[in-house]
């Protein structure tokens, strides 16, 4: 996969609500010399749709694999889930032919047909597989040293194992070797790798904003100056729904949510401006008053 | 109380032969599962080894109509640690497709549903959004084709379903 073509895979969660994570990763994957090509036709990539029919799922995601492989190209992903969904449909059609005749009778009436030629990777497997760690610390050039910050990787991203597979879920290090490559401290705390309860949003949201806190909860004991995502969902549910967290359970957290490339934009120079901060609901200052302009 | 006309013992046969419910039978109820699970840390009645225990007792109709079924976030903490390997996020799955089939579907699921048949997302980007994106200098969106989408979903059994539920044409077919 050493293509430095791919093709952008929004999905529906970032177009929707977290256009700030969409911009910043578009303006960072420039600068790194990595060229986007649109995804046309795309569809939601089915997973929403996995708690109430398997096989709804199936023909979505595969539905967006046959169109990737139209095109000749592989994909790439800002949100955890779809990367989630497309990597392990690909595999498990590709593991059993039976299923993917099945899957392909449906695509054929759409004139479509999986094949099982495009991989699909998330945003932070490419950077550390494709970009590399060494690409991006040169691409510092206003390290950002006084930060001190904590990662939440979110679950699609690490589980289960056997499909997401290039990171240890119990104890993942690749965000935390990104963010450290900006310069930026990352921090430790209480159970990294616990779920946002995004996905219990509607189905009962007091539990979904309990989880949430739980978090929030953890990284004020270490006293963060910003918490760092990768996925659309969880973003929404630190940042978008701090404030009524705040606000239900009596709380003060004021813990600013970056999404990575933001982080890493700001590492290469860019300002805050560029890089959407804007549109972040709790206030970025803490991390913005630190970033000195470029002399 | 479990009464015995509640019992169906060859549920956990059934499930057995659905794909992620195949493991099911190694499940020797250690409750890891349950308590590892974020969800049932912060619910009363949410817990995943109890969902397994009713399934293998038979008790299809109880766990099949229980709402807290539709609790599990899919984080698969609990796939990830079961020591006897079973699948419990695909088994949790696997029970909530049935739930569906019989028409117990959360209305979450329903909008999505509607949603994504009528623009081929699972939310309707709003109008707003599609136009904003010129002055964040992003590429237009590209346009999606519900129409190919409907078509191969099609003779999904799941849209029959709710198109007989809610007496409405969801699947496309005239
Ligand atoms: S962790 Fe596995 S074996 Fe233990 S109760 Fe849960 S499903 Fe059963
Ligand atoms: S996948 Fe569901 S049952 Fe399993 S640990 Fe996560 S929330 Fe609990």
């Amino acid at each position: 996969m050493a293509d430095s073509k791919w093709l952008i895979f929004l999905g529906c969660s970032v177009p929707y609500r977290v256009s700030s994570y969409e911009i910043s990763s578009r303006k960072v994957l420039a600068k790194l010399g990595v060229e986007l090509v649109e995804m046309p036709e795309f569809s939601c990539c089915g997973l929403p749709f996995d708690p109430v029919s398997h096989e709804t799922m199936l023909i979505l995601a595969a539905r967006n694999l046959a169109l990737a492989e139209r095109q000749g190209l592989n994909i790439l992903t800002l949100c955890p889930g779809c990367a989630g969904a497309l990597r392990k449909v690909n595999r498990m059609l590709k593991a059993d032919k039976t299923l993917q005749q099945e899957i392909n009778s449906h695509l054929k009436e759409a004139g479509l047909e999986f094949k099982g030629t495009s991989e699909t990777k998330h945003l932070l497997q490419f950077l550390k597989e494709d970009v590399g760690v060494e690409k991006i610390k040169a691409s510092v050039t206003r390290p950002l040293t006084t930060l001190k910050v904590a990662e939440h990787n979110g679950c699609h991203i690490l589980r289960p194992k056997e499909y997401a597979g290039y990171d240890d879920p119990e104890d993942p290090q690749t965000l935390k070797i990104l963010i450290e490559a900006t310069g930026a401290t990352c921090l430790d705390y209480f159970d990294e790798t616990e779920c946002c309860g995004a996905p219990c949003v509607g189905v009962n949201d007091k539990v979904a904003l309990q989880l949430a806190r739980d978090k929030l909860n953890h990284l004020k004991m270490v006293d963060t100056q910003a918490l760092i995502t990768i996925c659309p969902s969880c973003h929404v549910m630190y940042d978008t729904n701090q404030l009524r967290i705040e606000k239900a359970f009596g709380e003060t957290y004021g813990i600013p949510v970056l999404h990575y490339p933001q982080l890493l934009g700001l590492a290469m120079g860019m300002s805050a401006e560029e890089l959407a901060f804007g549109e972040l609901r709790v206030n970025p200052q803490k991390i913005t008053q630190q970033i000195k302009p470029l002399t | 109380m479990i009464r015995a006309y509640e019992i169906d013992p060859k549920f956990k046969y059934e499930l057995q032969k659905i794909p992620g419910g195949e493991k099911i039978l190694k499940c020797f109820q250690c409750g890891t599962c349950t308590s590892d699970c974020p969800v049932a840390r912060f619910s009363d009645s949410y817990r995943p080894r109890t969902l397994l225990h009713m399934a293998h007792l038979g008790l299809k109709d109880r766990v099949l109509s229980s709402d807290t079924l539709w609790l599990c976030a899919a984080c698969f903490k609990c796939t990830d640690r079961c020591p006897q390997d079973v699948e419990v996020a695909d088994v949790i799955r696997v029970l909530r497709n049935l739930a569906a089939e019989k028409g117990y579907i959360p209305q979450v699921f329903k909008d999505q549903a509607r949603t994504l048949v009528e623009t081929g997302c699972a939310f309707r980007i709003p109008d707003l959004r599609i136009k904003k994106r010129e002055s964040q200098g992003l590429p237009p969106l590209p346009k999606g084709n519900p129409k190919s989408v409907k078509r191969t979903l099609k003779d999904v059994k799941f849209f029959e379903h709710l198109q007989k539920s809610a007496g409405e044409n969801l699947n496309g077919r005239q």
